[in-house]
């Protein structure tokens, strides 16, 4: 199996390597092929490794030494246990999937050998995060995803604002991972090693020292918030839709931006033994779900109110965490990675047909010219949307089941950015499928469904987010609930360390999926009524007036950062620059060097040649020397 | 007779280039150095069977005062001596396919230059090395002076002073260690063992920290950098950069922690912060310089602030990474300055604001510089990260707020960078780039050399620790009580 393992990232980067030197040499088209079936290799040898390893097992590979110096070595080591395989078998088979829909939806596109190549190596680079048996190699995919997230954001260079967003994508992830260095340096230098296993295991031993274990969590969290887009470090995420549709999918929904969540449950032992930080995890997820919902709700563009919906729903995730309910946490992360990336696909797919329109007020009226389109990303909607039965509902619910155990406020703010939720995604819907096509009649005319390398994705994820609730059956359904009991051996040692109350009673968790699924249903009608049957479209920016106008503008944060971050830095930049160290610093050394000659302009007047002066300095300098003797 | 190989081959190749006429100067340089890299190369191979005492050379060379020709290559000389003879053929390769006047002076100047800093990293001596330290300056002066920009004059000049005022402190350091040492002698082993007052040692620190500080250069003592990189030849600027510099921060390591460490214990904390200051301080500066050349050496200042921090962090994971920095910014900044040539070779200009558009135009030079940025951004798997995390992992073992102060680089610097490729590559072709020839076969080998350290060193840079780990565990030895 240790080979398995090793295939599992380097057939992706076998694919990245081949696309990338010898791209130009092979066939045209063959690189979306390449990449595609390097990544569906590696999900193979996934799923091999799952037939075999029992959940409780966990295949340890040290590939070499990587840094051995004074008393610390740290390898190149992987690390394949429960947790892994759910994310090796979302960031393979899911990546898997966008891959093929690529293949359909960059067809044409003249970066497209370059397009595979760099999701090729995002692949790797996920694939090393969430192997990596400790901190540094899991700062290494972190990284690396954060520079494909880079590349591919900022794939159509010509394009400026893109490279702004794939910058301000980089430059914040960066502000987070500073934050994730820094904790690594506090493990390393009170643990003596990196090695994710071996401080969870001396985690409790130094429980006594809490301020530390707090310091660790808080500044891993905050490399969390980075990549995962929480407050306040959110703001790049909507704009990385600048990027191509299959990677909002596959990076800035399914995997790349969970990254956090996994983080933090790779580490439960070390966050449970941190009650405040759990706490300020759950406050952090609560605001951003809440946050980003409401300003979704007022985006006109398809891509921009999936964006939002991902902060708010990985902001659901981190409630999970901050509840303590790790395993809840990763439920909602694959279940959402399901119908967030089929959005997201689907979202592609309305794009693709109409040639890169991506305002929801000129679509309409397409469910019957884009039907399987439609049809799955209403599924995947309902989905998101909590609808009874399908797997957001299950997912939502074990996490609003814990919230309301466990602090009722929590509860109602995620109840209610999740009434929220249905509200915005179905406004969306709606507004796109529905009525008639309100774009230009030539448009209209070249509408068309998808190729199937583009639906077939669509149609698998669609089974998946309707059926994918299955691996998490609440306890009413009186079966074992699947993802809890795999993922016991990873989450079971801060089980114990988290009070866990003893759970709500059957009737109650009824009561209150019922409630939820009402209230989904409740929003889906709302929206019925206001876009289709009274077919209200939304109103230009110029009319919007007082707090619509802020939730547009969403609430204004990102000119918050530029005036209170970004320009007085550049001011300081300048001024240090042109005045400081121009004018000052190097002014002082100029000034030294001229005082020097110039003092050795006065001193050469007195090497005038007469003798009578140097007797004179001669005779002043021996008694002034004889006094010293005298004085001393 | 290895050691004397070593040392005077690129000397006996200045001779030869000069001699030999403008025409094939490029390529005669070129094949000199590459010999001197394969002797290089079988030293590594000595090195590693019979160790550092191969390498051995001693001889009286005056009397009074006793100066003796020492040599010696442990493994910090080793690194040093690897990086510059590897450096030196890719630099002078930079050199082909541009018009060069006087082509054998410039070339015989760049081995020249070699040949001094050979001698620096091997000088076991006080005053050979400083020797070598001074002669280093005479051929990169003549250099700037001669093949630079408009401004050349007055800026070569402040730059050759500016560093001398600095030598001759070191100077007068010397002879006042000379003073002190009851063996009246230079030798370092010598220098490394004998006994001064703290008080002496504390202005002893600030002659050789000046010295060294104006060459490396730490904040404030940068003001002369800017304006010389951005005036010399782009391969003079190369060696200021690559290498150069490197005689300062490797100095710190091999003569001033040792030597005084009371001078470091009472004037360490100070230079520390001197050097995380100038990190975010020079940082700050890049975001919004408008010529390429001027950013690179703002980055440059942050990055070997950095280095320095590190090494007055005191302790080895800061150490090896002073070490592991010096090698990988040597290869990213000559790299980084290769690319300013390409561009302005073909554009005519480094401001930024009139370059754009580039990416599309020459796709392969624009992957490689992307690897290039991406080394010095530090990103993982590159040869920029090692260093970096052991770095700042050393400053955070130092002292914790510092580390977090530091820290900001890794932001500071994707920023800056990030910015300059976006504005000079990205983006519609500006007007300044109508055409944009792809990289020429030297320069693909340059920097195809380049791309593979950069991920060579970043993926496998134990060697390089394994080399210098027995030397500066030794040197930690001398300079903490």
């Amino acid at each position: 199996m240790t080979f398995l393992g090793l295939m599992i990232p380097l057939l992706p980067l076998l694919g990245f390597l081949v696309n990338g030197l010898l791209g130009k040499y092979l066939p045209k088209g063959s690189a979306g092929w390449i990449g595609s079936l390097s990544v569906l290799a590696s999900f193979v040898c996934v799923l091999l490794i799952f037939k075999d390893l029992q959940a409780e097992q966990a295949i340890s590979i040290d590939v070499f030494n990587w840094i051995a110096l004074g008393d610390f070595s740290i390898s190149f080591g992987l690390w394949i246990d429960a947790l892994t395989m759910i994310m090796l078998m979302v960031v393979t088979g899911v990546g898997f999937l966008i891959h093929l829909y690529s293949i359909g939806y960059m067809h044409g596109d003249e970066g497209f050998t370059r397009f595979f190549t760099y999701l090729n190596l995002f692949i790797f680079f996920m694939l090393l995060l969430v192997m990596g048996s400790n901190y540094l190699m899991m700062f290494i995919g972190w990284e690396g995803v954060g520079l494909c997230s880079y590349l591919l954001i900022g794939f159509w260079y010509k394009n400026e604002p893109f490279n702004d967003a794939a910058q301000k994508a980089f430059v914040m992830n960066r502000i987070g991972d500073l934050g994730f260095l820094l904790g690594m340096f506090f493990i390393l230098f009170h643990f003596g090693t990196l090695d994710i296993q071996t401080v969870e295991q001396l985690a409790p031993g130094l429980a006594s020292n809490g301020g530390l274990i707090m310091i660790i969590t808080l500044l891993l969290f905050i490399g969390a918030t980075g990549k995962s887009a929480q407050l306040p470090l959110y703001t790049w995420l909507p704009d990385a839709m600048a990027g191509p549709t299959p990677v909002s999918a596959l990076i800035h929904a399914a995997t790349m931006v969970t990254a956090g969540i996994y983080m933090i449950v790779r580490s439960n032992v070390l966050f449970a033994l941190a009650p405040d930080t759990l706490t300020i995890i759950l406050w952090v997820g609560v605001i951003t779900s809440l946050f980003a919902a409401i300003i979704g709700l007022k985006q006109n563009d398809i891509k921009k109110v999936l964006a939002y919906s991902t902060v708010s729903q990985l902001g659901l995730m981190f409630v999970a965490l901050g509840l303590g309910a790790f395993s809840s946490g990763i439920f909602h992360l694959v279940t959402h990675a399901f119908f967030k990336a089929l959005l997201f696909l689907g979202a592609g797919s309305v794009i693709h047909a109409l040639h890169g329109e991506q305002d929801i007020r000129k679509m309409g009226g397409l469910k019957k010219l884009i039907p399987i389109t439609y049809i799955t990303f209403i599924l995947a909607s309902l989905a998101i949307s909590g609808f009874p039965l399908l797997s957001g509902f299950f997912s939502k619910d074990e996490i609003l089941a814990h919230a309301f155990e466990q602090n009722k406020i929590v509860w109602i703010v995620v109840a209610v950015s999740s009434f929220l939720t249905a509200i915005y995604m179905f406004r969306l819907v709606f507004l796109t499928f529905f009525n008639n096509f309100r774009g230009s009649d030539e448009t209209r005319s070249h509408i068309h469904e998808s190729p199937w390398t583009m639906t077939f994705p669509l149609v698998v994820l669609c089974i998946l987010a309707v059926l994918g609730g299955l691996i998490g059956l609440p306890a009413i359904f009186h079966v074992s609930h699947w993802l809890n009991t795999y993922l016991a051996s990873v989450t079971e040692p801060s089980a114990a360390l988290i009070h866990h109350g003893d759970g709500i009673s059957h009737g109650l968790e009824i009561g209150l999926m019922c409630f939820a699924g009402l209230a989904a249903i409740v929003a889906i009608y709302l929206m019925y009524r206001k876009y289709v049957m009274q077919k209200a479209i939304p109103e230009s920016e110029e009319s919007q007036q007082g707090f619509i106008k802020a939730i547009a503008n969403k609430f204004y944060v990102d000119e918050f950062f530029e005036n209170a971050i970004v320009n007085p830095v550049f001011k300081l930049s300048e001024w240090f620059g042109t005045f400081f160290d121009k004018k000052i610093i190097d002014q002082i050394v100029n000034r030294t060097a001229t005082t020097i000659t110039s003092g050795g302009q006065a001193l050469r007047l007195s090497q005038g040649g007469n003798t009578g002066t140097y007797v004179l300095a001669m005779v002043i300098g021996i008694v002034v020397l004889f006094i010293i003797r005298l004085l001393i | 007779m290895m050691t004397i190989l070593l040392l005077f081959l690129p000397l006996l190749a200045a001779l030869v280039v000069l001699l030999g006429g403008s025409k094939h100067a490029s390529s005669i340089a070129l094949g000199l150095a590459v010999a001197e890299l394969a002797v290089t190369a079988y030293a590594i191979n000595v090195f590693q069977t019979e160790g550092p005492e191969a390498f051995y050379v001693f001889h009286t060379w005056i009397d009074s005062p006793k100066v003796s020709f020492h040599l010696g290559l442990d493994g910090l000389s080793l690194v040093m001596v690897i990086l510059t003879n590897l450096l030196v053929p890719l630099i002078i390769l930079s050199g082909f396919n541009r018009t060069i006047p006087n082509a054998k002076g410039y070339f015989s100047l760049i081995l020249l230059m070699q040949f001094a800093l050979v001698g620096v990293f091997m000088a076991m001596d006080g005053l050979l090395y400083y020797i070598f330290w001074e002669v280093a300056l005479i051929p990169i002066y003549f250099i700037a002076l001669r093949w630079g920009g408009h401004n050349r004059v007055a800026i070569t000049l402040k730059f050759f002073i500016y560093t001398l005022a600095g030598s001759l402190l070191m100077l007068f350091g010397f002879i006042m260690l000379y003073w002190y040492n009851p063996e009246q002698s230079f030798d370092i082993r010598e220098l490394y063992t004998m006994v001064i007052s703290q008080e002496n040692q504390s202005w002893l620190f600030w002659m050789f920290f000046l010295a060294f500080a104006i060459k490396i250069p730490i904040v404030p003592f940068h003001t002369w950098q800017a304006d010389t990189y951005r005036e010399s030849p782009t391969q003079g600027t190369m060696l200021l950069s690559g290498i150069m510099l490197k005689m300062g921060i490797y100095s710190l390591i091999r003569w001033l922690l040792p030597v005084l460490p009371l001078g470091v214990a009472k004037w360490g904390q100070l230079a520390m912060i001197l050097c995380v200051i100038g990190i975010v301080y020079a940082s700050i500066i890049a975001l919004k310089q408008k010529n390429l050349k001027n950013l690179l050496a703002y980055s440059s200042v942050a990055h070997v602030g950095l280095i320095a921090a590190g090494i007055f962090a005191l302790n080895i994971q800061g150490l090896q990474g002073s070490v592991v920095q010096m090698f990988a910014h040597g290869v990213n900044v000559v790299g980084l300055f290769f690319c300013a040539d390409i561009i302005f070779n073909r554009t005519n200009t480094n401001e930024i604001s009139e370059l754009g558009g580039i990416r599309n135009l020459a796709p392969l030079f624009s992957t490689m510089f992307t690897i290039v940025v991406l080394g010095s951004i530090a990103l993982p798997l590159t040869n920029g990260f090692i260093g970096e995390f052991l770095l700042l992992y050393g400053v955070y073992e130092y002292n914790v707020w510092l580390s977090v102060f530091a820290g900001l680089t890794i932001i500071l610097g994707a920023a800056y960078m990030l910015r300059m490729f976006k504005k000079v590559m990205l983006g519609q072709p500006s007007s300044y780039v109508p055409e944009f020839p792809d990289l020429y076969w030297n320069e693909k080998i340059v920097l195809g050399v380049f791309v593979l350290i950069i991920f060579g060193m970043g993926i496998y840079p134990q060697p390089i620790f394994n080399l210098v780990e027995p030397v500066l565990q030794d040197i930690l030895s001398h300079s903490i009580l």
